[in-house]
């Protein structure tokens, strides 16, 4: 059973006004090596992994951003027939989701139902809604071993994410596209 | 403790997913409903619902927490599509789902016939509001439950139990649209798509939502049917809930975006021997499920325990409101004064 709740916070706006001006480069290098070291975790030869690449093959080839807007972060990244990768280029997403750093932990976290927090305009969907639900749809239908994070597979520890982290950056020195 | 005297309400949450039913269970639903990933259901969104994998799975493990399933198969088959339907009876019986849920005269005689010890509900989607009819599908096809529509006032649906053995379900919970269930034909005329006949109303290949220097707007299929103010609330995206410019003004012309709460009615639903409440919201996510169906358990129980004395708790109605849709939440047709 979840016991931790994510409290309401909203970052500093020092850091909304700070964020644009930072390298947009490293926070995206890790959430596309958190999502590809999703892709590649295997949960057991019965439950196969953590996100299933067959549901996500309608995905291949589109451009999402995720713009974090208290952090001042736009995260451009695409996914391909090799996993995520980061995009370089400035060209229009297919799909844009924005929301305050808290809001998009509470719905990985879920703590928080999209729809409640479009409801309240905390997350906003701009672009190919019928990627958007797929995205939603499919994070929401994975069926989670119970959040305790005793039980969580190793492989998803912070230590264990920063190594791959690591080993993924080496690998990716060079950009691609 | 509750008495054994006391009426039995069962509470029917939605589940889009695995983790959703399993969520509804662990939270105390007596059942779950749920649809299979294709056109067969009313909630035929891209990525949600059930495979055969997921639905197996849900089955045991709903069956061994003394959980049910029903299978909702709500949406009206067409000639040409007709196998798809008779085929998706056929997938829920095989997984020894607890009942079907259906709408379509046509389906339910294949149900009655080919399965008949498969339990039959009759959707709200097949719009009968007065026993006659519903005294009819029970006669004709041997329905153990209908899922009343929207529209009914407390007495009526009264009136509806007083007359018929089939046990009466009704919405407790969730988004509400116009209510012409199983007729609507606003989101086939914006769309293209038909709700009824292929599961999907305002579907998300139509949606567009654009912040712009005005608001945020929301267009179906090019058509801009609302815009909001910076910090204002907002609905779904369906024509009903759009604000229109009618004769110079702009504002709900149809309706506006709220949510159906009979929570304080709890006392009221179980005298009249109301048999079920289902919560509306397959297309959420698990996360609402877990809100709303922990809530509506501890309602139903304190409500079980002692109904005389039953007032719903303010950190309920404030749980419910957060996850509303809209402005608000309502009564809906129950509460009507006048007659």
């Amino acid at each position: 059973m979840k016991t931790f709740k994510l409290p309401d916070f909203t970052l500093p706006a020092l850091l909304t006004r700070l964020g644009p001006r930072l390298p947009q480069l490293p926070p995206t290098l890790v959430l596309v090596g958190a999502l590809n070291a999703a892709l590649r975790t295997a949960r057991g030869p019965a439950l196969g992994h953590l996100l299933p690449k067959e549901l996500l093959e309608p995905l291949i080839g589109r451009r999402v951003t995720l713009r974090v807007l208290d952090a001042g972060m736009t995260l451009r990244f695409a996914y391909g027939e090799r996993g995520f990768r980061p995009s370089f280029d400035n060209a229009p997403a297919d799909l844009t989701m924005s929301a305050r750093t808290r809001d998009f932990l509470a719905l990985l976290l879920r703590e928080e139902d999209a729809d409640t927090l479009f409801f309240g305009r905390r997350l906003l969907m701009e672009g190919d809604t019928e990627l958007g639900l797929l995205v939603k749809n499919t994070l929401d239908g994975i069926d989670l071993p119970r959040f305790d994070l005793a039980q969580l597979s190793s492989r998803l520890a912070p230590a264990e994410l920063l190594s791959r982290l690591g080993e993924y950056l080496a690998r990716r020195a060079v950009p691609h596209h | 403790m509750t008495t054994d005297t006391s009426p039995r309400i069962e509470l029917v949450c939605p589940a889009g997913g695995l983790p959703a039913l399993k969520t509804a269970v662990d939270h105390g639903a007596d059942c779950v409903y749920a649809g299979f990933r294709d056109e067969t259901n009313a909630r035929n969104f891209t990525g949600l619902n059930f495979d055969d994998k997921a639905l197996a799975e849900g089955v045991k493990y709903a069956h061994s927490r003394r959980a049910k399933v029903l299978i909702a198969l709500n949406t009206f088959p067409q000639a040409s599509n007709w196998s798809r339907w008779t085929a998706a009876v056929d997938r829920a019986a095989g997984h020894g789902v607890d009942a079907v849920i259906l709408a379509d005269l046509g389906l339910m005689d294949y149900a009655a016939h080919r399965h008949p010890n498969l339990r039959l509900h009759l959707s709200v989607q097949g719009s009968a509001t007065n026993y006659e009819a519903i005294n009819f599908y029970r006669e004709r096809f041997g329905i153990q439950r209908a899922v009343l529509p929207r529209v009914l006032s407390l007495a009526q649906v009264e009136q509806v139990i007083a007359n018929t053995q089939v046990e009466i379900e009704v919405f407790g919970f969730g988004g509400l649209c116009v209510m012409v269930e199983g007729r609507c034909a606003l989101s086939a005329y914006a769309t293209g798509t038909s709700p009824n006949c292929q599961g999907a109303c305002s579907p998300g290949k139509a949606v567009r939502w654009e912040q712009t220097p005005q608001g945020m707007e929301t267009r179906l299929n090019g058509i801009l049917i609302d815009r909001y103010a910076d910090g204002e609330r907002a609905g779904y995206p369906t024509l009903c809930k759009g604000r229109f410019e009618v004769d110079e003004e702009t504002y709900y012309a149809i309706e506006e975006p709220t949510s159906l709460n009979t929570l304080e009615m709890l006392p009221e639903l179980m005298r009249i021997g109301v048999s079920a409440i289902k919560i509306e919201g397959r297309q959420r996510s698990p996360a609402y499920v877990e809100q709303v169906t922990k809530v509506w358990r501890a309602a139903i129980d304190a409500c079980r325990r002692d109904a005389a004395n039953f007032v719903p708790k303010a950190a309920w109605m404030a749980e419910l409101n957060k996850v509303s849709e809209g402005q608000s939440h309502t009564l809906g047709a129950y509460y009507r004064p006048w007659k």
